[in-house]
């Protein structure tokens, strides 16, 4: 057997932590499209993860879809999900009090696990990879074809978001509610649409995420609430509402975590990831990245 | 002579947000037993001063000295403690509990509770809350408020709600209240009715410092006038040297006139 | 507004408490019930506590089932590891959760909304990854047996009935002691800070105080009611303490309404019954059932059930009034 050197393994769980890390980052992109326009963290972000992954399974191993007609049904059909999620159990609340808001995105979450619990059952399920599974060896390090999958989707979304919010007037108009709902009503915004459409994007990105990580680590119902935890550490690391910040907290996130499954303890490595993220709230609630003015000028 | 006694002094006190300053060494002297309006264009650093004397934001530098005892570095509660008491520009009634219940809060600073004593309801415990339930009847006989003290506090209409935010106030005996645009919002015979009561919280003995727009009022009931302008004192005297002083005149003209 | 809770209903409440296995042992559908009510009553005073924490102070917490997973725990391993006296175990357990609570409490309070409840959630992860991992002390996935029973002053707490009577009886005075507390300045300033800090503050409340004491009376709570689960049961593993069952205690108190005190009670009764009895042959649509409990309550019946008798008041002066217009 060839030895592995120390170096080679160290590179090894910083690919592994990069790539983890995407979804973590798209998970905190998720979380930061709805806070922008809404002032909310939905809890259910994960469930969008896991339907994402599921549905792509259902869709391209169950019923032999096209991968790519298959994609693109499962990012609809959540995005959909997504939509219904704010027509039916966020706008009808008639005190929205951050309290009453945290318990109805759990409460979606809850909805929304148990129906794929219902559904799918208890089982993990696998997706094909999209390019094969015959790994790359680079440097001592083994790297699956998906894994470059995962990194570029990640890019992708992230160049397709930052042109709609910057050069679309639907972009522009959601980021006016997100800097100022009553001024952008004045103008003649739809703010209601606005949300609507925020929770779609973010139920998009999530499915993405799902579809993509599903041949690496399989997908199963109850996969969104870790996920959910976890991005939120990436939101809370880079500074809440920060787009560059998502990416950077999760990217760190997922590097971390890898790190420490490798070096310290597998079966620590979730509680080492949520110790972070609460040393950060703790100690620099405003993110690493982010700064304070910020963070007190939010309303919390 | 007691009256011309400072109760409050406020020296070289600087407060910044960021580059933004907020207030920049407004320096002055609060009598015992006056009332001292602040008045000033929007964004003159009224409420800050008001955040600043209460223990909400911690200055920058300078020295804020209450019964010549420094009250700086002080939380909000301690500051309740030692006799300082306010109101909100935004109304902040406990709106989840009845009229009385939020006088009977304002003597929260002379009870020494703690679940212990409250959950075993111990006879000392008992007796306090029953003193403490009288005297906050008298306090509402005293705003006028007595008739509805079982009313969910958020059915008053906005008028009651602030003087029973007063009532509140004056709830924990203080020395000095802070009274943070009493009169806005308020129609002319409401606002008439809060600086007769703002009359008669002097007459007790409690000086009052209190921010308002509403002119007349200010003229009215004010012994003393601070006048700020981009956090800086540009004036102080009797409401008629003030009408007269012309960087007064000038720094509300500038602001479009907005107030004058 | 907070009713003011009469002696009469709490004479009333305890008169259903003792009656209650009585009837139920001459009605033989519900013969078993007294053990589900054990059950209740050990979920009971978490929620009281909870509902003092979240109803009235306004707090998120969404990690609870952890203190209740530390008094179970430290229960199990004192009375199994080092033979210790279970009554020594569960006040031990109290006073290390209640430690825990204010280590942990301290600086989660300052933290608001958002913020606070991932961060209860947060540590609820990781106390429930420590207690899968750290084989050596827990028995990891698989628990622990042998935990002791309960003695009391040499009568052994062996029966259904007896059990029963025990952890009734220690949600009575808890009852009592919690709403001693709402009912006085201390109460007074918890929902003062739900309603507004600021104003809470500058009438002289120390806002941090209050909130470490409530979230450490809360947690104290929570780890009792483990103890006893822990002393009942013979045996404990993780599963019992998880996210889910910290999300079922929010359900718990939503559904019954946390606003009021009696709203822990009719809660945590009504889905420990859900729990081991209605939902037991529907295993698969159990987390769907308890999401859509929690949506449509949250939509619907935000001040929950106990709030129901509010609305009809409500209801009815709004007719009699039109109607004599």
């Amino acid at each position: 057997m060839e030895q592995i050197s120390i170096a080679g393994q160290l590179f090894q769980y910083l690919i592994t932590g990069i790539t983890v890390g995407s979804i973590y980052a798209m998970v905190a992109i998720g979380f930061n499209i709805i806070y922008d326009v809404t002032d909310i963290i939905n809890f259910a972000q994960g469930e969008f993860v896991m339907l994402g992954g599921l549905t792509m399974v259902l869709f391209h191993v169950s019923f032999q879809i096209p991968i790519i007609i298959a994609f693109i049904l499962t990012v609809m059909g959540v995005t959909l999900i997504g939509i219904l999620v704010d027509r039916l159990a966020i706008r009808p609340i008639r005190q929205p009090s951050v309290l009453t808001l945290i318990i109805a995105t759990i409460a979606v979450s809850f909805v929304i696990r148990g129906a794929a619990m219902f559904f799918w059952g208890k089982n993990p399920f696998d997706l094909p990879a999209f390019s094969g599974r015959n790994p790359i060896t680079f440097y001592g390090a083994v790297i699956q074809p998906q894994y470059f999958w995962v990194v570029g989707f990640l890019i992708v979304v992230v160049i397709v978001l930052s042109i709609f919010f910057d050069k679309t007037i639907t972009g522009k108009a959601m980021k006016a509610c997100a800097d100022n709902a009553d001024a952008a009503r004045l103008v003649g915004i739809n703010v209601n649409q606005m949300i609507m459409l925020s929770f779609a994007l973010s139920a998009g990105v999530g499915a993405v995420a799902g579809i993509i990580i599903t041949p690496i680590s399989l997908m199963e119902y109850d996969r969104g609430a870790m996920l959910a935890v976890k991005g939120f550490g990436a939101v809370i690391l880079g500074g809440l509402g920060s787009f560059p910040g998502a990416i950077i907290g999760g990217l760190i996130l997922g590097i971390i975590e890898s790190l420490v499954a490798g070096l310290i303890s597998s079966g620590y490595k979730d509680a080492f990831a949520l110790v972070v993220l609460l040393c950060v709230l703790f100690f620099k609630p405003s993110g690493i990245l982010g700064n304070i003015e910020i963070s007190k000028i939010k309303r919390f | 002579m007691e009256a011309d006694k400072g109760i409050l002094k406020i020296s070289e006190l600087v407060m910044a947000f960021g580059g933004l300053m907020a207030l920049y060494k407004p320096d002055f002297v609060i009598r015992q037993g006056t009332i001292t309006a602040v008045i000033g264009p929007n964004g003159a650093g009224k409420t800050t001063l008001f955040n600043v004397i209460t223990g909400f934001l911690t200055p920058n530098e300078g020295t804020i000295h209450f019964r010549d005892q420094s009250i700086i570095n002080l939380k909000p509660h301690e500051i309740a403690g030692l006799g300082i008491s306010r109101t909100f520009q935004t109304v902040e009634i406990f709106e989840n509990m009845t009229v009385l219940e939020n006088v009977m809060l304002g003597f929260h600073t002379k009870l020494r509770s703690s679940f212990i004593s409250s959950g075993f309801q111990l006879p000392l415990t008992r007796r306090k809350e029953k003193e403490i339930k009288s005297k906050a009847m008298d306090i509402l006989k005293f705003i006028g408020l007595s008739g509805k003290w079982n009313e969910p506090a958020d059915s008053l209409p906005l008028g009651e709600q602030k003087v029973l935010e007063i009532g509140r106030a004056l709830a924990s005996d203080p020395a000095l209240i802070c009274l943070d645009e009493p009169a806005a919002g308020l129609n002319e015979t409401e606002s008439h009715l809060a600086s007769s009561l703002i009359m008669a919280i002097k007459e007790k003995g409690v000086t009052v410092v209190l921010v308002e727009h509403d002119m007349k009022v200010v003229m009215d009931i004010s012994d003393e006038v601070l006048v700020l302008n981009y956090g800086q004192k540009i004036a102080y005297g009797t409401p008629e040297e003030i009408k007269n002083d012309p960087k007064v005149i000038e720094a509300y003209l500038g602001d479009d006139g907005a107030y004058a | 507004m907070m009713l003011r809770i009469s002696k009469y209903s709490i004479f009333f409440f305890a008169l259903i408490i003792i009656l209650f296995p009585r009837i139920a042992s001459n009605i033989s559908a519900i013969e078993h019930y007294p053990d589900i009510m054990i059950f209740a009553g050990i979920y009971c005073l978490i929620t009281i506590g909870l509902s003092l924490l979240m109803g009235y102070a306004g707090q998120i917490s969404l990690g609870h089932g952890a203190f209740y997973g530390i008094g179970a725990y430290i229960s199990a391993i004192l009375t199994t590891r080092f033979g210790w006296n279970p009554w020594s175990c569960m006040v031990i357990g109290a006073v290390i959760t209640s430690i825990v609570a204010f280590v942990v409490g301290a600086p989660s309070l300052k933290l608001k909304g958002h913020y606070l409840a991932m961060a209860t959630l947060a540590f609820g992860v990781i106390v429930f990854i420590i207690f899968n991992e750290e084989i050596e002390w827990t028995g990891g996935p698989d628990g622990m047996t042998g935990i002791s029973g309960l003695t009391l002053f040499g009568f052994p707490l062996n029966t259904v009935e007896r059990y029963y009577y025990f952890v009734w009886g220690i949600v009575l005075a808890v009852f009592i002691f919690t709403v001693n507390i709402i009912q006085s300045g201390s109460g007074r300033a918890l929902r003062a800070i739900h309603s507004s800090e600021a104003a809470a503050m500058a009438m002289g409340v120390d806002v941090s105080r209050y909130k470490i004491m409530v979230f450490t009376y809360s947690a104290a709570l929570a780890s009792v009611a483990g103890s006893l689960y822990a002393h009942y049961l013979n045996f404990v593993n993780p599963s019992s303490f998880d996210i889910f069952f910290s999300i079922k205690l929010l359900i718990m108190i939503a559904l019954g309404g946390m606003h009021y005190i009696w709203g822990a009670i009719i809660g945590a009764v009504i889905i420990t019954f859900l729990n081991y009895e209605w939902l037991h042959y529907f295993e698969e649509l159990e987390i769907l059932v308890y999401g859509a409990i929690l949506l449509i309550v949250t939509i619907f019946l935000p001040q929950g059930l106990a709030g129901i008798p509010a609305i009809v008041k409500h209801w009815f002066r709004r007719t009699l009034s039109d109607g004599s217009r």
